[in-house]
């Protein structure tokens, strides 16, 4: 016994340096997470000619508003900014509706929901096969949805892999909860509203953050769908502004001057405008996402 | 019978709604996969009398000399960002897992998970700021290493690298999470009963975290199998250029050019179907394996 005390001592002296090389390692790497945002945002904040000329690196040089006064005055950034909201108010409640109203005959036994299997293997198959980009760009064309807000929330209102995360939690809830309100006399609808969903918050909440982070983060739709610029959500806004502007047909000449000259603060503080409801909502973000992801990779 | 399909009707009311979604917006534009055999003209319609044309468009394309090109640019990008995105988070639980400050650990994990929720059109626009050759950050610094200018998104031999960096960057935190909540399932007792045989540091991970990790490594990297041909469509799209197609070119980005710039509807569903059945089959296989070895189940 007194020979493995000493043992565990002598092992536990030499690895000591151990944990602050590791810390300083994770550390480093942390910051190399984060760095690169805040020198976006410290570039937003300075002047012209500092962020230019390179001066700056993680601080604001030159502190000033110009740049976010700027992107203030103009119509399309604040228009494009409407349509991401009115995207977020009309696509978040639909995603949450259709997933609970899918989830819930889903989650039945097969013995009270027969078709449960087959209506499962339907909605199941569109995360496996699809038929890409072109024929699913004419549908919604055929559809007359160029170019409305429509073509931003209806082709993606099921959202698959929340009814599938959803089912599987409704799963969870104890049956006899279920088989009391029926003795009661209570309807599925009855129970779906008054237990179900209560009981349900955390995983709801979930999944709602999930579906706003997608409507907020989505651009490709945007670009495709909206013919006319001004129907642009934000980020999609962002990315003719910020991206195409930079790189698209230019040679590398072109670029490495246009690069000298353009405006870095003003593509910076688009920037930082776009990300900048994910930085608020990160802290409600980060502890229902982890719940949501560890839920939704490693069940079982 | 009647009284059983009676009592069902609400359920399947309920699914309706869901149902006619997903029929219009996935089941009919799967059935567009017919234009991969026609000599589409939009004009006509989906459903219009379109001109059949066999398998030409498949052999056109086949024939078309970037497809080579764009085929390995999507195999190798993929897969070394499936690789890279298996190991890395592994190795940054275990590490983490090892902190023993609370503060610092939670911070830590905070910091790396954020550019998993940043759209790639922002981190697309802070890599070009500051990867760029002029008064980019970046290079900035390497200058002051003595290293040369280096012009990540815009040269073919480091193009590749830039967007596999960049992806694993956004994406460990969230693999990360993953582990951790692994390794937090595991039982202290076991680390105790190691330390009382004299275990050190090494021998516990090696016996204890990583065989405690292993159902979800087997779980994730067979799942991850069905995303081969997925290279990344929003992150090459907001980072590359025509002077980084030869490199940079992917499948998605493929079908995007020739299909909606081109307008050739046809030629570009085609590739698009190639790419569909190919992942149809590794993605059934990967649920197959997931199951088989790690008794993972969809629903």
């Amino acid at each position: 016994m007194e020979k493995q005390v000493e043992h565990v001592k002598l092992s536990s002296k030499k690895i000591e340096w151990f944990p602050l090389i590791n810390a300083i390692v994770l550390i480093v790497v942390a910051l190399l997470c984060i760095l690169p945002l805040i020198h976006i945002i410290a570039v937003s904040f300075s002047s012209s000619a500092a962020a230019s000329a390179g001066y700056v690196k993680l601080w604001p040089v030159d502190f000033t508003f110009a740049s976010y006064n700027y992107t203030a005055s103009r119509n399309e950034f604040w228009g494009s900014m409407i349509v991401s909201l009115k995207r977020i108010s009309i696509g978040t409640p639909l995603n949450l509706l259709l997933t609970i109203l899918i989830a819930y005959p889903l989650s039945k036994e097969t013995h009270s929901f027969r078709l449960r299997v087959v209506y499962a293997w339907v909605f199941f198959m569109t995360m496996l096969f699809n038929g890409g980009l072109i024929p699913w760009y004419i549908t919604v064309k055929e559809y007359g949805l160029l170019d409305s807000i429509w073509a931003l929330v209806l082709p993606g209102a099921v959202p698959v892999f929340s009814v599938v995360l959803l089912l599987n939690f409704f799963r969870e809830i104890p049956k006899e909860l279920e088989e009391a309100a029926l003795m009661d006399g209570a309807s599925h609808w009855r129970i779906l509203w008054t237990i179900f969903v209560p009981i349900s918050k955390p995983a709801l909440a979930t999944l709602a953050l999930f579906s706003l982070v997608e409507h907020w983060n989505s651009w490709f739709d945007g670009l495709l769908l909206m013919g006319n610029p001004n129907n642009y959500p934000l980020q999609s806004y962002i990315q003719t502004i910020v991206i195409q502007q930079n790189l698209s047909n230019m040679s590398r000449d072109a670029m490495l001057n246009l690069a000298l000259i353009s405006d870095r603060t003003l593509k910076s503080s688009q920037i930082f405008l776009g990300s900048l409801p994910i930085i608020l909502a990160y802290p409600f973000l980060q502890k229902y996402f982890v719940k949501g992801i560890v839920l939704g990779s490693v069940k079982g | 019978m009647r009284a059983k399909l009676i009592k069902e009707l609400p359920l399947h009311l309920m699914i309706l709604p869901g149902l006619i979604f997903i029929i219009l917006f996935s089941y009919i534009p799967m059935s567009g996969i017919v234009i991969a055999f026609q000599k589409f003209i939009p004009a006509k319609g989906l459903f219009g009398d379109q001109k059949w044309v066999g398998w030409d468009n498949f052999e056109y394309v086949m024939s078309l000399p970037s497809f080579t090109q764009v085929m390995w640019n999507t195999l190798f990008i993929a897969s070394v960002k499936l690789i890279l995105g298996l190991i890395i988070p592994i190795i940054f639980a275990i590490l983490l897992n090892e902190l023993k400050n609370q503060v610092i650990k939670r911070s830590i994990q905070t910091a790396i998970y954020l550019p998993y929720f940043l759209s790639w059109v922002v981190l697309g626009g802070i890599l070009i700021d500051i990867l760029s050759p002029s008064g980019g950050i970046v290079n900035w610094f390497l200058d002051m290493l003595g290293i040369s200018k280096i012009f990540f998104l815009g040269d073919n031999n480091w193009f590749p690298f830039t967007l596999i960096g960049s992806d694993v960057w956004k994406n460990f935190g969230y693999g990360t999470i993953i582990y951790l909540a692994a390794i937090t399932g595991i039982d202290p007792g076991l680390y105790e009963a190691a330390t009382i045989d004299g275990a050190n540091r090494w021998h516990k991970v090696w016996h204890i975290t990583l065989p405690g990790m292993r159902m979800v490594i087997v779980l994730l990297s067979v799942l991850s199998l069905g995303q081969l041909l997925n290279a990344g469509f929003d992150q090459v799209f907001n980072l590359y250029s025509p002077i980084v197609y030869e490199s940079g070119d992917i499948l998605d980005t493929f079908v995007y050019r020739i299909g909606l710039l081109d307008a050739q509807y046809g030629v570009a569903t085609a590739v698009g179907f190639f790419k569909s059945i190919i992942s149809l089959t590794l993605i059934s296989i990967s649920y197959f394996l997931a199951y088989r070895f790690a008794k993972y189940r969809i629903f």
